[in-house]
């Protein structure tokens, strides 16, 4: 049993540039984490097998770390890479590994960014009940929001 | 609201895992309250089949049966799909700030190279 989270946003900037943002210490540490304080460290080796490792700090004073290895690089179209939180982040995903992939589709003026965190609760046991379930979450949650009378976030749009 | 259990909300994931019973989900949105019968109609499937599916869906708090006379009314209970959604806006509050964020950067920096291109071809 995976749940996954996508993600799309349209960018004004080429798809090497944003490539580069997505795998370069210094592009990480420029946006990294859930609010826009420093990121602590960030490490990248961006090539198959390589490392990847960024700790940032969250406003509640707590320090996060995430360490993952690249699975897929192929410039400037496709980035796979796992992501476990060695610590901090979220309780119930500790000692997990999910996996983090990122598309980039070349558009007029810029670049649709498809961002996906798969795999989360990942329950090898209920690994049977996944038919149907990969590529469906984000029509459930449109769905979920519409129960909810809340709207889901809309992406960017160019301007 | 009720603060589900993790494995409360494994149920869950794992009863909207199946597409036949995110479809009877789906029915019963657009549907205040349906007999077993009136939701099974549109399903290739017999009747014992979409009354297991209930039963997971029942188990994960996703759907209520009511008697109804002689017929069994099944709505949808949608304090668990909350949950769930809940649980995944967590990982999208992580995320859709730092997409915007990267956005930005990525932004000022294609603004730099053009800039740059822009004062060699005058040179």
């Amino acid at each position: 049993m995976t749940t996954s989270l996508t993600l799309v946003r349209r960018i004004r900037a080429r798809p090497a540039i944003v490539f580069e943002a997505l795998t370069t210490a210094d592009g990480v540490a420029a946006w990294w984490g859930p609010d826009d304080l420093p990121v602590v460290l960030a490490e990248t080796d961006p090539q198959v097998g390589g490392a990847f490792r960024v700790r940032f700090r969250t406003r509640d004073g707590l320090e996060h770390e995430v360490r993952g290895e690249y699975l897929e690089i192929v410039p400037p179209r496709r980035i796979a890479m796992t992501w476990r939180w060695v610590f901090g982040g979220e309780p119930e995903e500790a000692g997990r590994v999910s996996r983090v992939e990122c598309d980039l589709a070349p558009i007029a003026g810029g670049t649709e960014l498809t961002f996906t965190h798969a795999d989360l609760r990942n329950e090898a046991s209920l690994a049977s009940h996944t038919q149907g379930w990969t590529g469906s979450m984000a029509k459930l949650v449109v769905r979920l929001g519409r129960l909810d009378g809340a709207a889901s976030q809309p992406s960017e749009i160019l301007g | 609201m009720v603060n589900y259990q993790h494995r409360d909300l494994d149920r869950v994931f794992a009863a909207l895992g199946d597409p036949t019973r995110r479809a009877i989900l789906a029915r019963l949105e657009e549907a205040e309250s349906l007999s077993i019968t009136a939701l099974a109609a549109p399903f290739p499937i017999k009747l014992p089949a979409v009354m297991k599916h209930l039963d997971v869906l029942s188990d994960a708090g996703l759907i209520s049966r009511a008697k109804q006379g002689r017929t069994v009314a099944v709505r949808l209970s949608p304090d668990p799909l909350r949950e769930a959604r809940d649980w995944l806006s967590r990982y999208e509050r992580f995320w859709s700030p730092a997409l915007d964020r990267l956005a930005a950067y990525a932004e000022a920096q294609e603004a730099q190279t053009q800039e740059a291109q822009a004062g060699a071809d005058e040179a």
